[in-house]
């Protein structure tokens, strides 16, 4: 990507981002009351992973078979509530292991 | 002095530096997958590396890598971050209930760069008041190991060939289900918040009007906010579910 428009992209979002963890850190010291607002902040961090992950994830690899599997074993990992680590292996091997076929095989 | 009792965490700057050394571990591998996204999405090596350096943040990263790869507004820019990092801003807040005296407003500055999930999580966990010593040693593996996995990534994703790339590209989505589906398997609101969350998603992304209409940042966030907005306005009477 051309450096300046990088640039210019990167101050933005470094910008907002680090506003977003000071103003809160500086300006405010007393407790959140408001129920439902305490529940908007607890579901975000959810809703955007997973806004973020689906559909895109799909069409993540250029090969929606290999980005199926995937998912397929991301879910099944993240079910039986296996490490961060684990779950990212598994996801990459079957993938990996479905365009290996699609790109090798010759079924 | 308190803090002389061999089973008890000091609230020291060594201290700091030893319980991030698991934090930095796992970002490792996290900004490793970020790292090989990023090239492959057409960010250099170095820009993939400033990129994770100056905004330490998985989900608010990739949000913003794909803004920016689809030539995406500014104003789009900064709405996703604000939205996506909210909850840095709530953890900042919990954070200071935690704090000693010795986390002034200029350490607060410094110390504001360094709240990440993992990071809060290790400084709410700790038996002792937060000071901007520890705060400060808690922070830098982290950093470091963040900024080192998203080079050794993009370094890898530049060399490798597209099929290990994909494979290996895919992994960040991988670890945001990780995150996404345990919690989702056991609290009810969490799990109807987030299939909200994802048929909204999809809908902005397949149906052709919507999708032509509304860039993949604004439908991340329009989707996020209305299903907790619901989830809110739903659940929030519920006996809560730990809510932190």
């Amino acid at each position: 990507m051309n450096p300046v428009t990088f640039a210019i992209y990167l101050a933005v979002m470094a910008g907002t981002t680090y506003l977003v963890r000071m103003i809160p850190f500086v300006l405010f010291r007393r407790k959140l009351k408001n129920r439902r607002l305490i529940a908007f902040f607890e579901y975000i961090p959810y809703t955007v992973l997973a806004a973020m992950t689906l559909p895109a994830m799909f069409f993540s690899t250029g090969n929606i078979y290999s980005a199926i599997a995937g998912f397929l074993a991301a879910m099944v990992f993240a079910l039986l509530e296996k490490s961060l680590l684990t779950v990212a292996v598994a996801t990459c091997l079957a993938t990996l292991a479905v365009e290996l076929i699609t790109k090798f095989g010759s079924f | 002095m308190k803090n002389d009792k061999p089973n008890k965490r000091s609230n020291t700057f060594k201290q700091g530096i030893l319980d991030g050394i698991p934090v930095a571990l796992g970002y490792l591998s996290v900004s490793f997958s970020f790292g090989i996204l990023a090239v492959t999405s057409g960010l250099s090596l170095w820009q993939a590396v400033l990129v994770s350096l100056f905004n330490l943040t998985s989900a608010g990263q990739v949000a913003g890598l794909s803004i920016m790869t689809a030539s995406g507004g500014l104003v789009e820019m900064a709405i996703s971050q604000v939205v996506i990092n909210l909850r840095y801003g709530l953890m900042a807040i919990s954070l200071s209930q935690k704090t000693d005296e010795s986390v002034t407003v200029p350490a607060r500055f410094l110390l504001a760069y360094g709240i990440t999930d993992e990071i809060f999580g290790v400084a709410s966990g700790a038996d002792h008041p937060i000071g901007r010593r520890y705060q400060l040693g808690l922070m830098v593996l982290p950093i470091v190991g963040w900024t080192l996995g998203t080079f050794i990534g993009a370094a890898a994703g530049a060399i490798f060939p597209d099929f290990l790339s994909n494979a290996l590209a895919i992994g960040i989505y991988g670890m945001f289900v990780s995150i996404v589906v345990p919690k989702a398997k056991h609290s009810r609101s969490i799990l109807i918040c987030v299939m909200i969350s994802v048929v909204i998603s999809a809908l902005f992304y397949f149906e052709p009007h919507l999708s032509s209409a509304v860039s993949g940042g604004f439908a991340t966030i329009i989707a996020a906010i209305t299903a907790a907005a619901i989830g809110a306005a739903f659940f929030a009477s519920d006996k809560e579910e730990g809510a932190s």
